[in-house]
């Protein structure tokens, strides 16, 4: 290569070394960060015994449980701050599995600096994404929460064996539905713990929320469930799945305890 | 002015990857992968090892080298025959020497939307998964350190690499590289079934009626529940999703999943294979024990082993008081019909998949 005039050529030379630096840098992100991120962790119980896939378990009405499969998809977190403004997650789906240790935790990103002082979320998915069709992430269709185009997501899988079940001692929940009369998306707000007022996100303090979701939940609350009467749902939107969800929304998921993470 | 100029020079040889390599191959052109209809997101493939046609050709070629096989009679592609959706038609492999794997070979179909790779989900990168098969003593049973030497002693496999890679010095990891690129290119989505949603082509009333059995029994609809485990229109197992599906009674000969987790409740439980091509794949299950499909479908209608482990879905059927499964001949029949309509054509003879030197 020639250059015909010396300006050409600095002007190359000084690209290429534009060109040089940012490649090599391992650029930090200049100081005008205005937000942060709150940590989730959630750990399956059954009362007060931590889940462990297969172990025999009690429900609340005494009827005995192992447990198989427990997922559930939890979308659209917000945070409300001391004024009473929201701040919405984007784009906020998130699936939990039992199986998946690394599903158990996540991270919401992008949460302005601000004191919160409560969480809601969904469990299940809202009907413009049961609508719009399968979706990637968590939501993609081969994550064994997919029913098909027309039935949506499933919400909330619970599978596992019961010497009450009348079908060969097994039991399945598969809970879903966005369409009347069989809506079984559910909003909550779990309390903050006793003596926690406030989250705090800055740039040094990234809260992380410990939750527990209680399986004996699903089976108790509005809607008692017996394993005798009920060893499953229809696999679509049904009222037993609706029953589950209203059992589940009263209380399953519980805020245990937060680490202010500074 | 000078200074400057030395500066630029420093800063971008500073950044530039070691070339030791005597000759300069040009980049290698991008290859896209179409995204079938209705098919699910393609996993994201690794981002130093994107599809490329020099890639893929290379990955072809190595695909059906019998020189990465300890004895030279085998190549991937002895096990993974194409005619019959890269199967072999045993109920378990045969390595090098005649030894017989526990397994079978599973089919290689629509891997660039797989996760989770062999009957157990032993790798979940299909990069790391052919170093298995190409060393185990029971298959191909050759170091892939041999099968780099080997190749780097060639005439043609130096040239081939440097063409795909951009360097003629081959790597083991250049190597599993180029096979996993080939292998995401076995793309099924041609069968009749797909061709009628495409109004390309229909299906009969037995087999609309076999697809809808496929589904959900309900009070009201019968079904056969295959659909919780052969998910999607890829027709195959849930991502990171295993199966216990009542073959047998713990313990089991095979612990499956559980031999990977150690998880006692995984033992026994299997990845749900797809079904496209299903009818070119027999014989069936891991260990191969049923010859037809036939004897698949009166496995799950009435055979089901109950056991802790096993999936609830198979024994909890409204169709029955047994809460089994329970089809009936003409259901079952029906069914069959249907998969056959995935039997794909097109894919067991596209010239692009086959051995390149036959």
């Amino acid at each position: 290569m020639s250059f015909r005039t010396l300006p050409a050529a600095l002007a190359t030379l000084l690209l290429g070394a534009a060109i040089g630096l940012t490649a090599c840098e391992d650029d930090d992100q200049p100081s005008t960060v205005t937000t942060g991120k709150i940590n989730f962790e959630f750990e399956n119980v059954v009362g007060s015994q931590a889940l462990v896939i297969g172990d025999a378990y009690s429900t609340l009405a005494g009827e005995q449980i192992t447990v198989s499969k427990f997922n559930y998809i939890l979308s659209n977190f917000q945070f409300t701050k001391t004024d009473g403004t929201v701040w919405a997650e984007p784009e906020s789906y998130h699936l939990v599995k039992q199986s998946d240790t690394n599903s158990r935790k996540f991270a919401i990103e992008g949460v302005p600096f601000d004191t919160y002082t409560k969480v809601t979320f969904t469990i299940g998915v809202d009907s413009a994404r049961n609508m719009a069709g399968a979706q990637t992430g968590a939501l993609a269709p081969n994550n064994d929460m997919y029913w098909g185009w027309v039935s949506g997501y499933i919400f909330l899988k619970l599978e596992g064996t019961s010497p009450q079940s009348t079908s060969n001692g097994v039991y399945s929940y598969h809970v879903g539905g966005f369409r009347k009369p069989y809506v079984s998306m559910r909003t909550v707000s779990p309390a903050l713990p006793t003596g926690v007022a406030s989250l705090q996100v800055t740039a040094s303090q990234s809260p992380e929320l410990h939750l527990k979701a209680d399986v004996q939940r699903v089976f108790a609350g509005p809607h008692p469930v017996s394993l005798r009467q009920m060893s499953g749902t229809g696999h679509g939107a049904d009222s037993s799945g609706v029953k589950l969800a209203i059992n589940y929304a009263a209380g399953m998921f519980r805020i245990d305890h937060v680490h202010n993470g500074d | 002015m000078f200074s400057l100029a030395a500066a630029t020079a420093l800063l971008v040889a500073a950044c530039k990857p070691d070339k030791d390599v005597e000759q300069a191959f040009p980049a290698p052109t991008p290859l896209t992968l179409a995204r079938p209809q209705d098919f699910p997101a393609i996993v994201p493939m690794p981002a130093d090892n994107p599809l490329t046609e020099e890639g893929v050709a290379l990955g072809r070629m190595l695909f059906y080298e019998k020189k990465l096989s300890g004895d030279g009679t085998i190549s991937c592609g002895s096990c993974h025959q194409q005619s019959k959706a890269f199967t072999d038609g045993r109920a378990r492999a045969i390595g090098v020497g005649g030894q017989q794997h526990a397994r079978g070979s599973m089919a290689l179909i629509n891997m660039a939307w797989e996760q989770d790779f062999t009957w157990d989900g032993a790798h979940t990168k299909l990069e790391q998964q052919a170093r298995t098969p190409l060393e185990n003593p029971v298959e191909m049973h050759q170091s892939l350190a041999t099968s780099v030497t080997k190749l780097q002693a060639t005439n043609n496999y130096p040239k081939l690499f440097g063409r795909a890679f951009g360097s003629s010095r081959i790597t083991e990891e250049n190597v599993l590289k180029a096979l996993a690129q080939f292998e995401r290119t076995l793309v099924s989505s041609n069968s009749r079934y797909d061709k009628a949603k495409r109004g390309e082509s229909y299906l009969l009333p037995n087999e609309l009626q076999g697809k809808q059995l496929m589904g959900h029994a309900t009070t009201f609809v019968r079904g056969a529940e295959c659909q919780h485990c052969h998910d999607t229109e890829l027709f195959s197992g849930p991502t990171h999703t295993f199966f216990n599906n009542g073959l047998d009674l713990p313990p089991f000969t095979d612990p499956g999943r559980g031999g990977i987790t150690g998880v006692a409740f995984e033992r026994g439980m299997f990845k749900a294979p797809t079904l496209r091509n299903i009818a070119l794949t027999d014989p069936y299950m891991h260990d191969g024990r049923f010859k037809t499909l036939e004897e698949v479908l009166d496995q799950y209608s009435e055979h089901v082993q109950i056991s802790p482990n096993l999936d609830p879905q198979l024994v909890n059927s409204p169709n029955d008081p047994s809460k089994k499964i329970m089809l009936t001949a003409a259901e079952k029949q029906k069914i069959i019909a249907f998969l056959h309509t995935l039997t794909d054509s097109t894919f067991i003879t596209d010239p692009r998949f086959s051995d390149p030197n036959p």
